[in-house]
C-alpha cells in the first residue's frame, strides 16, 4: 500500500510538472488553440496561475483528489475528462482480461507440451512463433487480422463493441457480461464477436511471454527431486502434471502475468486505434492528436495505478498459490 | 516494496556477480582462468542463434552504409507521380529501373526502402544510446553513492516503470510542439533510461561486495577509483545485453509511435515505421507498399533480439534451456 501511496505522490508531482511544461503551458493546455487573449487573461487568473507554485500544486492535488482532472477539449469536447475516463475504462479492462484468457489458454498448455518434448517440431516452432510475435508491429498484426477475417472474408465486425442494431441493457460496461446478466443472449454473442479479433491481436505479446516462461519453468521443475519421487511411487501421470509440475511451475508465469499489465496497456492503444474500440487507449491517441491534455492526464494516471495495483495483487496471490511464502510470513 | 517489473530488471542484474558454485557447461568455470566476458564469448560464437541474429544484423548494417549507393533515384523526388491515381487507386507498378514501383507519391519505392533502412536503424540506434547515457548517469549516482541519493533516484526509477512504456512516450512527445524525428528518437530514449538505471543500480550492488573491490579497498584505492575502475566495468555486461534487447524494442516503439502520428518524417528521408502505417489504406489494391515495411521491421528486430537473448544465454549458463 506504502508503495502505491508512493507512486501517486511522485506522479502527480511529475504530472503537474509535465503540465506546466506542455507547450504554450497549462492555459493553451486547456483552451487549445481557440483561446483569444482575453480569455486566456481571465483563465490565467481563474486557475490561480499567478500564485506561488506550491499553493498552485496544493490546488491541483486538491481537485485531483475529487475527480476533477478538467474537460476534455478534444475526445469528447465539453465532457469531465473523469466522465469520459469512467465510461470508457471498462472496454479497455474488457479487452485486456480477453487477451489475458486467450493467451493463458494457449500458452499454458503448449509451453507445457513444448517442455515435455523438447527439442520436437511443436517446442521449435513455439519458439520461433513466440520470437516473431513480439517482433512484429502489433498495429500491424491488428491490421492483417482486420483485413483477411472482416474485410476479406466477412466472418467479424471490422470495429466497434456492439452492432448499433442491438439495443442492449447497460449494468457494468462491460459489454458481454452486461448482455449475460441481462440474459440479452443476442447482445452478448454480439459483442463477443466485436471482442475476439482485437482481443486475439492484443493477446500475440502476452502469448510469447507466458510461453516462454511456462516451457522455462516446467524444464526447471521437470528436473526436481519431487517429480521424480512422484513418478517412482508410481503416480498417474495426470497426478504428477497437475499436482507437481504445473502448480510449481505456474509462480513465474503469474509473476509474468502481472508485469504484462503495461504492455498490455500500451499495446491496448494500439489495438483499439485499428479497431475502433472505444476505450481508454483510443483515446488516449485520439487525445494526444487533438491535444487533449485533460484526458491524457487522467489515463495517464490511471495506467500508472492499474499497473501497480494489478503488481500488488499478483504479490498476493503468490500466498494462495505457494504454501511456503504463506508460512513464511506467518513466522517472521 | 519494489514493483514486479523492477524485480524482473534486479535478475538479470545479478548475472554480472558469478557465484563460486556456477557451473559451466563448456568446462570454462570459475577456476579455469577465462574472465565472465571470455568464457561468454566461447559459448556465444558457437550458438547458432547468435550467428543467425548476427548475420541478420550485419546484412541490414551494410544495406544501411551502402544504401545511398545502391539506391537507383531519390527518394523524394516524385518520378512517377504521372502514372499514380488516386480516382482508381492505381500505383505506378514494377517497370524497368524501378524494380519494386513506386508508392502512392509515385516515389521510387526501392529507393524508399533501400534508405529507409538508415532512418529505422539510426533512430534505434540513437535512442538506445541516449536511453543508455542517460541510464548509465543515473544508475551509477544510485550505486556509487547510495544512501537519500539511491532513495531518490530509484522512487522517481520506480514511478516511471509504472507508467506503460508507450503512454509515457506519448506524453514525453506531447512536451513538443514541433513533431521531427527527435522528437520520437527523444521519447523512446526517455522510456529506456529508468530500465537501464534500475539495471545498473542492481548489479553495481552486487559488485560493489565481491572479492576484488574489498581487496580494492583494503589497498587503499581511492573511492572514486574503486567505483570507475573496479564496480563500473565488471557491472557492464547486463547493459550490453540489455541494450541488445532495445534495439529490437525501440525499431517496434518508434514504429508505433509514428503510426500514432507522433513525428514526422520529410519526403526526403523515408522511415520504415512510417511507410507502414501510410500504406495501411492502400493495402486492399497495394499489399506489398505495407508488407514490404513490415516483413523489414520483423526481420531486424528480430535479429537484435535473437542477438540479446542468444548473449544473456550466454552470460548466465543456467538459463539455457
Amino acid at each position: 500500500m506504502l508503495q502505491l501511496v508512493l507512486v501517486v505522490w511522485v506522479l502527480s508531482v511529475l504530472i503537474f510538472a509535465w503540465l506546466r511544461s506542455l507547450p504554450g503551458g497549462p492555459v493553451s493546455a486547456l483552451l487549445g488553440d481557440r483561446g483569444t487573449a482575453e480569455t486566456r487573461a481571465q483563465l490565467t487568473e481563474a486557475l490561480g496561475l499567478d500564485d506561488p507554485i506550491f499553493v498552485q500544486y496544493l490546488r491541483f492535488v486538491g481537485r485531483a483528489l475529487t475527480g476533477d482532472f478538467g474537460t476534455s477539449t478534444g475526445v469528447s469536447p465539453g465532457k469531465p475528462a473523469m466522465d469520459l475516463f469512467m465510461e470508457r475504462f471498462p472496454a479497455t479492462i474488457e479487452l485486456s482480461i480477453a487477451a489475458v484468457l486467450i493467451a493463458l489458454v494457449t500458452a499454458i498448455p503448449l509451453g507445457y507440451v513444448a517442455a515435455r518434448r523438447r527439442g520436437g517440431w511443436l517446442d521449435n516452432t513455439g519458439i520461433v512463433g513466440s520470437m516473431i510475435g513480439i517482433s512484429i508491429p502489433i498495429f500491424f498484426l491488428a491490421f492483417l487480422l482486420k483485413y483477411l477475417i472482416s474485410i476479406k472474408l466477412g466472418l467479424l465486425p471490422t470495429g466497434g463493441r456492439q452492432s448499433a442494431t442491438i439495443d442492449a441493457t447497460r449494468v457494468t460496461g462491460f459489454f458481454v457480461l452486461d448482455g449475460l446478466l441481462t440474459r440479452e443472449w443476442d447482445a452478448a454473442w454480439d459483442a463477443l464477436r466485436h471482442l475476439f479479433l482485437p482481443a486475439l491481436a492484443l493477446a500475440s505479446i502476452p502469448f510469447a511471454v507466458i510461453f516462454r516462461i511456462t516451457r522455462a519453468s516446467v524444464l526447471d521443475v521437470m528436473d526436481e527431486d519431487y517429480v521424480r519421487t512422484a513418478r517412482s511411487k508410481g503416480l498417474a501421470g495426470r497426478v504428477i502434471r497437475d499436482r507437481h509440475i504445473l502448480r510449481n511451475a505456474m509462480l513465474p508465469v503469474v509473476t509474468t502475468v502481472g508485469l504484462q499489465t503495461g504492455a498490455l496497456l500500451s499495446g491496448a492503444v494500439l489495438t483499439e486505434t485499428v479497431f475502433a474500440w472505444q476505450g481508454i487507449g483510443q483515446a488516449l491517441a485520439i487525445g494526444f492528436e487533438r491535444k487533449d491534455f485533460p484526458v491524457l492526464q487522467v489515463v495517464i494516471i490511471a495506467a500508472a495505478m492499474a499497473y501497480v495495483l494489478v503488481n500488488l495483487l499478483v504479490d498476493l496471490s503468490y500466498a494462495v498459490i505457494d504454501p511456503r511464502i504463506r508460512t513464511a510470513q506467518k513466522g517472521s | 516494496m519494489a514493483s514486479a517489473r523492477a524485480t524482473k530488471i534486479d535478475r538479470l542484474a545479478g548475472l554480472a556477480v558469478r557465484s563460486p558454485d556456477d557451473q559451466d557447461p563448456d568446462g570454462a568455470g570459475p577456476d579455469s582462468g577465462l574472465s565472465l566476458a571470455a568464457s561468454a564469448w566461447r559459448r556465444l560464437r558457437r550458438n547458432p542463434v547468435f550467428i543467425v541474429g548476427a548475420v541478420v544484423i550485419g546484412l541490414f548494417l551494410i544495406l544501411a552504409v551502402l544504401a545511398p549507393l545502391i539506391a537507383p533515384h531519390d527518394p523524394g523526388l516524385r518520378l512517377l507521380e504521372d502514372q499514380v491515381s488516386r480516382a482508381r487507386n492505381e500505383i505506378p507498378p514494377a517497370q524497368p529501373g524501378h524494380p519494386m514501383g513506386g508508392d502512392q507519391f509515385g516515389r521510387d519505392f526501392f529507393s524508399r526502402m533501400l534508405l529507409g533502412s538508415q532512418q529505422t536503424l539510426m533512430v534505434a540506434v540513437l535512442a538506445t544510446v541516449i536511453g543508455l547515457g542517460g541510464g548509465l548517469v543515473l544508475g551509477t549516482l544510485a550505486g556509487a553513492f547510495g544512501g537519500w541519493v539511491d532513495t531518490l533516484v530509484m522512487r522517481i526509477v520506480d514511478v516511471m516503470l509504472s507508467i506503460p512504456s508507450l503512454l509515457l512516450a506519448v506524453s514525453i512527445g506531447a512536451l513538443f510542439s514541433q513533431q521531427t524525428q527527435f522528437t520520437v528518437i527523444l521519447a523512446v530514449a526517455i522510456v529506456q533510461i529508468p530500465i537501464f538505471a534500475r539495471l545498473l543500480r542492481g548489479t553495481m550492488l552486487g559488485v560493489r561486495e565481491s572479492d576484488h573491490v574489498l581487496a580494492a579497498r583494503a589497498l587503499g584505492v581511492k573511492g572514486r577509483s574503486i567505483v570507475f575502475r573496479h564496480i563500473l566495468p565488471n557491472s557492464l555486461g547486463p547493459v550490453i545485453v540489455q541494450s541488445t534487447l532495445v534495439l529490437a524494442i525501440a525499431i517496434l516503439d518508434a514504429a508505433a509511435l509514428s503510426f500514432l502520428g507522433l513525428g514526422a518524417a520529410d519526403d526526403a528521408t523515408p522511415e520504415w515505421g512510417q511507410m507502414l502505417g501510410n500504406a495501411q489504406d492502400f493495402f486492399d489494391s497495394q499489399p506489398h507498399l505495407a508488407i514490404w515495411p513490415a516483413a523489414c521491421i520483423v526481420v531486424v528486430a528480430l535479429g537484435f533480439t535473437l542477438v540479446g537473448e542468444s548473449m544473456r544465454e550466454a552470460l548466465d549458463p543456467r538459463q539455457r534451456r
